[in-house]
This record gives C-alpha cells, structure tokens and sequence, in this order.
C-alpha cells in the first residue's frame, strides 16, 4: 500500500493504515494554509508536483524514518490544487512503540517532505498578485 | 545531435509558457542544457538552485544525457 499520496480533495482524518497492537504511541502532524508569509497577507495557495518523482521521493522518506525511528507504520498525504485559508495541505501519521520515537519519526518526515518532495506552492496574497514560494530566494 | 524531452514545473513552467517539448540538444550535459534554456526563457534561478532529474529520478549534474531521455530541472520546492 502507498504510504505517500497526492490527493485533489480534501485529506483522510484516519490514518491509511491499520495500527499494529505493537505500537504504544501514534503521533499526526497537520500542516495548514496560514492567512500570512513573510510579512504579507495571504489569501489561498495552489500546490502543483512532478507526481512521478514526489510519490518515489515521498516513499523513500517514509521507508528512512520507518528505519531510523523504529516505526511500526508511517504514512503521509498531500494535497494539489487550490486551497483556502485554513485547509490541511499536508498529513503525516507516525506510529512507534512509544512516544519518543513517534514524534522524531513524524517531525523527520514533515521536515524531510519540505526539503526534498517536488512540490510547489503559489501564493495568492491580499495586496498583489501571486508569487510561487521559495522559488526566487533559496 | 540527439531527441530529449523536457518537462516544465512550477516558475519554470511558467516562464517557458509550456509543460514539455522536445528539443534536439548537441550536448549531453545537463549544466550546459540548463544554462542554455535560462538564457533563452529567463529563468529566474541559477543552476546552483536547481536539483536535475532524468527518467523521474534526481541525477548529478554530471549524469550524461542519452537519446530519448525525460529531463525536469526541479526548482527549490515549497510543499508542506
């Protein structure tokens, strides 16, 4: 089953996976669309991917923190399209068998999906027209 | 001379005004190909912002490009 999706609508609550009875602690991180970014106002977003390349690199985040954290299970899901003030853009579930290790491996994969998944986002702000982030001043 | 095809992302996408096109290229360097694109299209990024991919995998700049490859110059990424 994939671990890492692209989805158009909004994202599942549950996490897409079943939870082993072997995991004490389930930790979930939801990254939502914030009304400002660096000092401007910010009125929605739209996400596009390269979807070969983000599922494959959004698999291979999910297999390292399995790895490096000892998870029973991990999952992510991220949105595409146009989204509003306030929807969930992005989901990560991380399951261990305690804590400790179920948030490091849930704050690896949402650090890891920043950096390295190629996935985009324009900002459409109050005061101007719309800019991709990041794209100009990284 | 050889057949590649590019697809566009993001700014760059935008700046070319197209998703993809094939281009009959002389190089098999992907640094010169990039550089080459950026003057004709005004991208805004240089190729030290830029991670290359070919056939949906992230190569080194110094991968060489072979007839029939799929070329996507990934801009700095902004998902989450």
């Amino acid at each position: 089953m994939a671990t890492f999706r692209l989805l158009n609508d909004s994202l599942p609550v549950d996490p897409p996976f079943e939870i082993s009875t072997a995991a004490g602690a389930v930790v979930s991180f939801d990254g939502r669309v914030r009304d400002h970014n660096e000092g401007r106002c910010v009125r929605g977003l739209a996400y596009t991917a390269y979807p070969a390349l983000a599922l494959s690199e959004g698999e291979e985040i999910i297999a390292e923190a399995i790895a490096k954290f000892e998870l029973t299970t991990a999952a992510c899901c991220h949105r595409l399209g146009d989204l509003a003030l306030g929807d969930v853009a992005v989901r990560v579930w991380a399951a261990a068998a305690h804590r400790g290790e179920a948030f490091a491996g849930c704050r690896y994969i949402i650090d890891a999906v920043k950096a390295r998944v190629p996935i985009w986002k324009k900002e459409t702000y109050v005061d101007g027209p719309s800019e991709w982030v990041a794209c100009t001043h990284s | 001379m050889m057949r590649i095809q590019i697809q566009y992302f993001a700014v760059l996408a935008e700046r070319r005004g197209l998703t993809e096109e094939w281009l009959t290229v002389e190089t098999h360097d992907l640094g010169a190909l990039y550089n080459t694109l950026a003057m004709q299209h005004g991208f805004p990024l240089p190729h030290t912002s830029i991670r290359p991919a070919v056939n949906d995998a992230f190569r080194a700049w110094d991968y060489p490009l072979q007839e029939g490859d799929r070329v996507v110059f990934v801009p700095p990424v902004s998902g989450g």
